[in-house]
């Protein structure tokens, strides 16, 4: 990806001790991305894109060991104090989790909660943080901001509660966003409304965007850039045009093909990819995919493959075997 | 009186659900939950119920097998109003009906083994031969595609989600049923492992001569498995059609909202940004006359006044809705 980059995350790896043992949740991850635009983070559960996520947000859990680093906004994060990063979670980095019920403290309402922010952070007296408040809360579309100040969280639908965890996440003008599953909780009609008002938010104040999700359909539309992750590893990454009109790694195919389509005919046998990821307790010497891949041979059990340049720009891939265009398989 | 939407023409239905209605109290208000839903299911047919949460999908699910008490309507099923029948006739019945619900962990027994858990059903219906239990149990178990001896005496936290539903099935087929009822059966796991288990509902179904009740939120994987599909909106059903037909041509604006909405993977379908928007009112005080009018682009002052009727608006194709789709 060209341009000057706003976040780089720099052969980030995590490991996590378990009573079962070392857990590498993310290996060795490389990204760039500039201000301004969006990256789609796709993998299914377990494959390390949440931790990631908060690998890039600093906000790992205690016993976690990073390595690698992560640059943001030309400072390395992993090297802050606490007290640095506490500052720039609150102006520059931002996050909207899964559950917005978790996010949202239960016991304070949706004004205590926004207004408390924006005094904290934007040193705005009490009567102009509740205006901002009042005008973010219009923005992110909820009706009646003014009521909806005095209300509490559980006084309102998943959508709507998201929509506050949304416009408290923008409340500081944040440089990037990380948007976590944000719309997995909701449904489907919600989804799009929340989707299309990240996209429009994320337009209107030029900040870039990180979108988790086990979607490849909710990241089609709407980013820039593509990252597949697969057991910890990035497996495939292309701007996200490149990689929908020619995918290389048969991982990525097989979650586009097993996604039910609505233009194919009802008790069409859906071409399911078999088995599971593997145990991230018990790493693989190959290719993780390759127990689950048609096309794995000998080499892919053996050795790790890394990833490689395709013809087309900023497109990478980590097989063996890329697919071609035609569905077969390379050499 | 009887909705046409219901009336398939099928001559023996295995279900036929009339005019039910299902409500709850909350402290002193009522949840219209299910208001006067009537439908068919054919023997070997899956019907796909699609809405979103709180439409009370899964409450009519469960209001079927009595699960939920009906404050009206009847609940025909093989023939026999279970709405009527008393609790020993109801216990045989339920026998040859099982459900299959959305977080296949939480509805496994932590403490029990693998083999018990499915051998419960049996239990409970009266197999005494502990040879003939463990066969059956080990033939569903191979029916899910679980190797059966190894897994016997293990519990169900050794387990991922999708071994857990494969489970799940495996007890909902121990008994021989003739109907199951799968509640959201795929929308808690992973998308590789959804085909999977997808896949395998098919299969099970066309190997049992099952007929199925599919409650999901997600239209495309209501479609994949259904022949006929009803959509549900805040306690009432908006359209019911035959899965290929509903899907080209909604005629109730509702099923078009919900298509609209399904993200599409493909970066050259730009995400449509006008779908009319908003969220379903509450089922405490639902709107007058069309539920969906506060959400349509179509409404109008009859809208408000009347309950649509469900009519024919294609041939096997029904929608409740004064300005249908053409």
């Amino acid at each position: 990806m060209s341009g000057q980059a706003l976040l780089s995350v720099e052969s980030v790896a995590v490991d996590l001790p378990t009573a079962r043992g070392n857990l590498r949740a993310v290996d060795h991850v490389d990204l760039t991305l500039p201000a301004g635009r969006t990256l789609g983070i796709v993998g299914e559960s377990g494959c390390g894109k949440t931790m990631l996520s908060r690998a890039i947000l600093q906000l790992l859990p205690k016993k976690a060991k990073l390595s690698g680093r992560v640059m943001f906004d030309g400072r390395d994060l992993v090297s802050c104090s606490a007290d640095q990063l506490r500052k720039l979670r609150a102006r520059s980095l931002a996050v909207v989790f899964q559950d917005p019920m978790t996010s949202l403290n239960p016991v304070l309402t949706i004004g205590t909660q926004l207004i408390e922010t924006l005094q904290e952070h934007l040193d705005l007296g009490s009567s102009t943080a509740r205006k901002r408040a009042v005008d973010l809360l219009a923005a992110v579309g909820i009706p009646a901001p003014e009521q909806r100040l005095m209300q509490y969280p559980h006084q309102l639908s998943g959508g709507m509660r998201q929509r506050v965890a949304i416009a408290i996440a923008l409340s500081c003008e944040p440089k990037l966003l990380i948007a976590d599953e944000p719309t997995t909780a909701l449904d489907v009609t919600i989804q799009a409304q929340i989707l299309d008002l990240l996209a429009r938010e994320q337009r209107r104040r030029h900040m870039a965007m990180i979108l988790i999700t086990h979607d490849l359909g909710v990241v089609a539309g709407r980013t820039d850039e593509v990252a597949v992750m697969y057991a910890g590893r990035v497996v495939e990454r292309a701007p996200t045009q490149a990689l929908f009109k020619k995918m290389h790694m048969p991982y990525t195919q097989a979650l586009l093909s097993a996604i039910p389509k609505l233009d194919t005919a009802p008790h069409t046998r859906l071409p399911a990819i078999s088995g599971r990821p593997p145990d991230p307790t018990r790493p693989i010497d190959g290719c993780s995919f390759s127990p689950r891949c048609r096309y794995a041979i000998d080499r892919c059990r053996r050795e790790k493959p890394v990833l490689a340049d395709a013809e087309t720009v900023d497109h990478k891939y980590a097989c063996f075997h890329p697919l071609k265009l035609s569905g077969g398989i390379g050499t | 009186m009887m909705q046409d939407g219901a009336l398939r023409g099928s001559i023996a239905p295995l279900l036929r659900v009339e005019n039910l209605v299902v409500e709850y109290v909350v402290g002193n208000k009522i949840v219209h939950a299910v208001s006067d839903v009537s439908l068919e299911i054919a023997r070997g047919e899956t019907l796909g119920l699609v809405g979103e949460s709180g439409c009370g999908k899964s409450t009519l699910g469960r209001a079927v097998l009595r699960l939920r008490p009906a404050v009206s309507g009847r609940v025909l099923f093989d023939g026999e109003d279970l709405t009527a029948m008393q609790s020993d006739a109801l216990r045989k019945m339920r026998r040859r009906v099982q459900l299959i619900f959305q977080d296949p962990i939480a509805s496994l027994n932590p403490r029990r083994r693998i083999g018990d858990i499915i051998a419960e059903p049996l239990v409970i219906a009266g197999v005494k031969d502990p040879s003939e239990r463990h066969q059956r149990v080990c033939d569903a178990l191979d029916a899910v595609g679980l190797d059966p001896i190894p897994i016997l005496s293990r519990l169900p936290h050794e387990f991922s989600g999708g071994q857990c539903q494969r489970i799940c099935i495996a007890r909902a087929l121990v008994l021989n049923p003739d109907f199951i009822i799968c509640d959201e059966p795929v929308s808690a796991l992973d998308v590789s492992i959804r085909a999977q288990i997808l896949n395998l509902l098919e299969e099970m179904k066309a190997r049992f001569g099952l007929t199925l009740l599919f409650i999901a939120h997600d239209l495309a994987v209501v479609k994949a498995v259904s022949d006929r599909v009803a959509v549900m909106y805040l306690g009432r059903l908006c359209e019911v059609g035959p899965s290929e037909q509903l899907f080209a041509k909604p005629a109730h604006p509702y099923t078009a909202l919900l298509i609209e909405a399904i993200p599409v993977p493909d970066p050259d379908v730009r995400p449509n940004e006008s779908i009319p928007v908003g969220e379903p009112p509450s089922p405490i005080a639902p709107p007058s006359g069309c539920r969906f009018r506060t959400r349509c682009p179509r409404a109008d002052q009859k809208c408000r006044d009347e309950v649509p009727p469900m009519r024919e608006v294609r041939p096997t194709q029904y929608a409740a809705c004064h300005h249908p789709l053409s």
